[in-house]
């Protein structure tokens, strides 16, 4: 049977579509996704995120553990709370997960995975870690939810003391706080204001409930897909995998060459496939009727790619997409569609922050 | 479970057909294959003055989700196209016996309507899907 969150019983009450979702039971939408969608980008959804995976990492050798784990360096992690997003990666190069990782102190970290990796990202980790003196600790007592949208702030407030409101108030971008039961980070994957929270979950019901009072639209998996990608921020499994390199994936901003002695797990392989030159992940955006989708066959001056990821984008009024392609990549690119070829404008991979558009026509 | 409509015929491939009285019919989708797709984002129609087979693919309705064929359950002219799907393509999913139909047609032959499944039927088809 399908494993399912503490807030399984809120979804059913709030009249949820269910599907499963590697091997989880998750809320696809509870209605509508477009109005779920404008939610976020206009005042503020939710999504029970609670199937993600947090994996606490402690031990005097946490740090250099981490150091070498991670394509990015958690060196660069200095305020107790700060975070980064990363890439793990395997010998050659390909990437095992993307995730975030939270400073506490250098004994002391917090990574949050994605659920559908997780057997295989604790494998790996438990597997790394031989040499050094580490505890790998699942933290399965905990539920999340991500709170996200432009009134996000003041509602999220509502939930706090004072003291705590003023400390919110002050956090940066991706930063995680402990405050009494709830852990809250400036963090999320809409491309919007907001923070992913994690609860304990005896109480978590308590607190989406709470939300829902406050005018929160509880949202399902649907509009958390074309939130992202109208984000420009990929999704595991579809726009990259262990047989694709950070590289060819819009990564390598988060991959940490520097300092040139740390020896990071698939370093080699990135710096042997840097000299040769990678595919790259572009965007597309199509103002033609029709929705760009993932699998078609793209081609661009240097080669033929394909979508990885592609949906109709409520924000926008049309369709876009993250395509790996080929370099040179050039202005536009043709796509293969139903019976007939359409030219699609390249873009780079971010389309709508903030509740407006950044994408160019 | 959807509403299916009593007075409404329908095909296995989810079209519903209604009479409106001198040989023409009203096409939609069913509630049951709107909720299979999800939210509308497009409806690409017929030309008025085509005309089609029972079976040839003349529409497409594509959601979030989906790019999905919509099939003539009958042969006829293309008589009429709901013209409101163009800016409101969620009409499919709110109201989609009502105001989401999709087109109208004059039937070549009025008898081809007996061949469509009546509503009984047509909630037996779903039910095993």
């Amino acid at each position: 049977m399908a494993q399912r969150t503490p807030l399984y019983q809120h979804h059913l009450d709030a009249g949820a579509k269910m599907v499963d979702f590697h091997g989880w039971d998750m809320p696809l939408n509870y209605g509508s996704q477009i109005e779920e969608h404008h939610a976020v980008r206009q005042h503020v959804g939710m999504f029970d995120v609670s199937h993600m995976t947090i994996v606490d990492v402690t031990g005097p050798e946490a740090k250099a553990y981490l150091r070498r784990l991670l394509a990015n360096d958690v060196a660069k992690l200095q305020m107790p709370g700060k975070a980064l997003y990363t890439a793990m990666l395997n010998e050659t190069g390909g990437v095992i997960d993307d995730l975030i990782v939270y400073f506490f102190n250098e004994e002391s970290y917090r990574l949050v995975v994605n659920s559908a990796t997780r057997d295989k990202d604790l494998a790996w980790m438990e597997a790394q870690s031989g040499e050094f003196d580490v505890a790998i600790t699942e933290r399965t007592e905990f539920a999340m939810i991500a709170v996200q949208g432009p009134q996000a702030p003041a509602t999220v407030a509502q939930l706090l003391t004072a003291e705590q409101q003023e400390a919110v108030a002050a956090m940066k971008p991706f930063v995680g706080l402990q405050m009494d039961d709830l852990f809250i980070a400036t963090t999320g994957y809409t491309g919007e204001a907001g923070y992913e929270i994690i609860i304990p979950a005896d109480v978590v019901g308590t607190v989406w409930n709470r939300l829902v009072e406050l005018g929160v639209k509880p949202c399902g998996l649907g509009a958390r897909d074309t939130l992202r990608l109208e984000a420009g921020m990929n999704l595991y499994g579809q726009d990259m995998d262990e047989s694709v390199s950070p590289l060819s994936s819009n990564m390598a901003w988060s991959v940490a060459f520097e300092p040139a002695d740390r020896d990071f797990i698939g370093r080699s392989a990135l710096e042997a496939e840097k000299a040769a030159g990678t595919d790259k992940l572009v965007g597309l955006v199509m103002q033609e009727k029709g929705v760009l989708r993932a699998g078609l066959k793209v081609s661009v001056e240097g080669g033929e790619g394909v979508i990885t990821s592609g949906t109709f984008s409520p924000t926008l009024g049309y369709s876009i997409a993250l395509a790996r392609v080929p370099q040179p990549v050039g202005e536009t690119a043709e796509v293969e569609m139903r019976k007939k070829m359409v030219t699609v404008k390249v873009v780079k991979p971010s389309f709508v922050r903030n509740g407006k558009a950044v994408v160019t026509l | 479970m959807s509403n299916v409509p009593t007075e409404l015929k329908y095909a296995a491939s989810h079209e519903w057909i209604r009479d409106e009285g001198n040989g023409i019919y009203t096409v939609g989708i069913s509630e049951h294959a709107q909720e299979l797709l999800g939210d509308m984002v497009f409806v690409d129609l017929p030309e008025v003055g085509d005309n089609v087979s029972a079976g040839d693919d003349v529409a497409v309705a594509e959601s979030v989700k989906a790019a999905s064929d919509i099939y003539a359950p009958i042969a006829g002219e293309i008589v009429a196209v709901n013209e409101e799907l163009e800016d409101s393509p969620e009409l499919v999913n709110s109201d989609p016996y009502g105001d989401g139909w999709l087109f109208k047609i004059k039937a070549d032959d009025e008898t081809e309507v007996e061949g469509l499944l009546d509503a009984e039927g047509y909630a037996a088809s779903i039910e095993e899907d």
